[in-house]
């Protein structure tokens, strides 16, 4: 099965899923059928004055996610995530990444079709 | 000489003060209004526009067909205007500052150039006031560039004056780097004070000399002014907290002209200006 990339605040299963996409602090790119993951780090991305969700899509996108789960993902991040082919889920934070990948895997989560964030210049 | 009307805090007075300065200007001068992300100097000096040019920033245009997904493009973007996301090449121009970096490095010529409107540079006279602004495309989010392109069309043959933006960011430093004096108009307030206090310290390092201009005197406190002792930054002019002036300017009246009674203190605004530009800095302030 395909590999999911969530937004987190910390670098395991157990920690919440971080509600922003492009600053978030880690990705935890899980393979959902072992729960074995691996962890990115976005600090480069936060300290960005601009871009921080172009290049979070693109850690994610180096990662060989399938797929994003995360609070809200901003229009050129969503841009750039559906021009690489991952699908997006939104709407997830308040849980942790553990639960974000379980409800994912029981077709709980909207697959989104546009941003549910306007960009900070729109 | 370059005289740019700077604050930190916005709506202490800037355009009223750049508009009755030019309109007593001794000799050639030329009006700026690089506020051009809500410009207002034209609302005052009522020019008459005679030209217009469309401001443009080069941005990259990709070829999908060209690109072998090298990424040395998104590397030297510093704005992520310029992204590979799975061999693709995706750009974000609204995003780009126009370097021209990634057609530069490009080793297979695949990115080409196509512009971004930034705004409108116009021109014209008011009187025997040579006039220029800059106006921001709306949704356009950088000021920098448009104002890069409005200085270009400076008339530096005589004397300019500049009515900056507020705060102390990109735009405002884009306004004022070039002067030779800048004047700061704050007002004795704790958030006048407060954004006086930001702009010194931004506009400090350009190493210009600067004067304060104190708008809507008797208002406030004391602070502003001991403030301005202990930096040896000098008062030009105290304009007072007076209803009849906010009439006039909400009338779209240049106040030396409405309120004879003020055209004095900028006559003498204007004298101090060239006192202070004529004056080498304060060594001790670098020291």
């Amino acid at each position: 099965m395909d590999k999911i990339a969530v937004s987190s605040q910390g670098r395991g299963l157990d920690d919440q899923v971080d509600p922003r996409f492009g600053r978030a602090a880690y990705f935890i790119v899980v393979d959902p059928e072992t729960m074995s993951f691996e962890v990115l780090d976005n600090g480069n991305s936060r300290a960005m004055a601009q871009g921080a969700g172009i290049q979070a899509a693109e850690i994610v996108a180096d990662s060989g996610a399938k797929a994003v789960l995360s609070g809200f993902v901003g229009p050129k991040a969503f841009q750039a995530l559906s021009a690489a082919g991952i699908k997006i889920g939104q709407g997830v934070d308040g849980l942790s990444v553990r639960e974000a990948v379980q409800r994912y895997q029981s077709g709980q989560v909207d697959m989104a079709s546009r941003p549910n964030k306007p960009g900070h210049w729109a | 000489m370059i005289v740019a009307v700077a604050s930190g805090k916005g709506g202490t007075g800037k355009t009223m003060v750049a508009a009755s300065l030019a309109k007593v200007w001794d000799g050639p001068v030329q009006a700026v209004d690089m506020d051009v992300e809500e410009p207002n100097l034209h609302l005052f000096l009522k020019p008459e526009l005679t030209g217009r040019e469309t401001a443009r920033l080069p941005v990259p245009l990709a070829d999908q067909a060209k690109c072998t997904a090298c990424r040395a493009c998104a590397e030297i973007c510093q704005f992520k205007a310029i992204a590979v996301l799975a061999g693709y090449v995706m750009t974000f121009p609204e995003m780009c500052h126009g370097c021209g970096g990634c057609t530069a490095v490009c080793p297979e010529g695949a990115i080409t150039e196509d512009y971004r409107e930034l705004g409108q540079v116009l021109w014209g006279r008011a009187d025997g006031i040579s006039f220029l602004m800059g106006r921001l495309r709306v949704g356009e989010a950088m000021s920098p560039p448009l104002m890069r392109a409005v200085w270009l069309k400076v008339d530096r043959s005589g004397d300019v004056i500049v009515d900056a933006p507020p705060g102390v960011s990109c735009p405002a430093i884009a306004a004022v780097r070039p002067a030779d004096v800048i004047l700061l108009v704050s007002e004795p307030t704790p958030f006048g004070f407060h954004d006086l206090k930001l702009a010194r310290e931004a506009f400090e390092p350009l190493e210009k000399p600067m004067g304060v201009i104190v708008n809507r005197a008797g208002l406030g406190d004391e602070a502003l002014y001991q403030y301005c002792r202990e930096v040896e930054l000098p008062i030009l002019l105290e304009i007072p907290f007076d209803r009849r002036i906010a009439e006039a300017y909400s009338q779209g009246r240049v106040i030396a002209e409405a309120r004879p009674e003020y055209r004095q203190g900028f006559l003498d605004l204007a004298g101090r200006i060239r006192d202070l530009a004529a004056a080498p800095l304060l060594e001790a302030r670098h020291a």
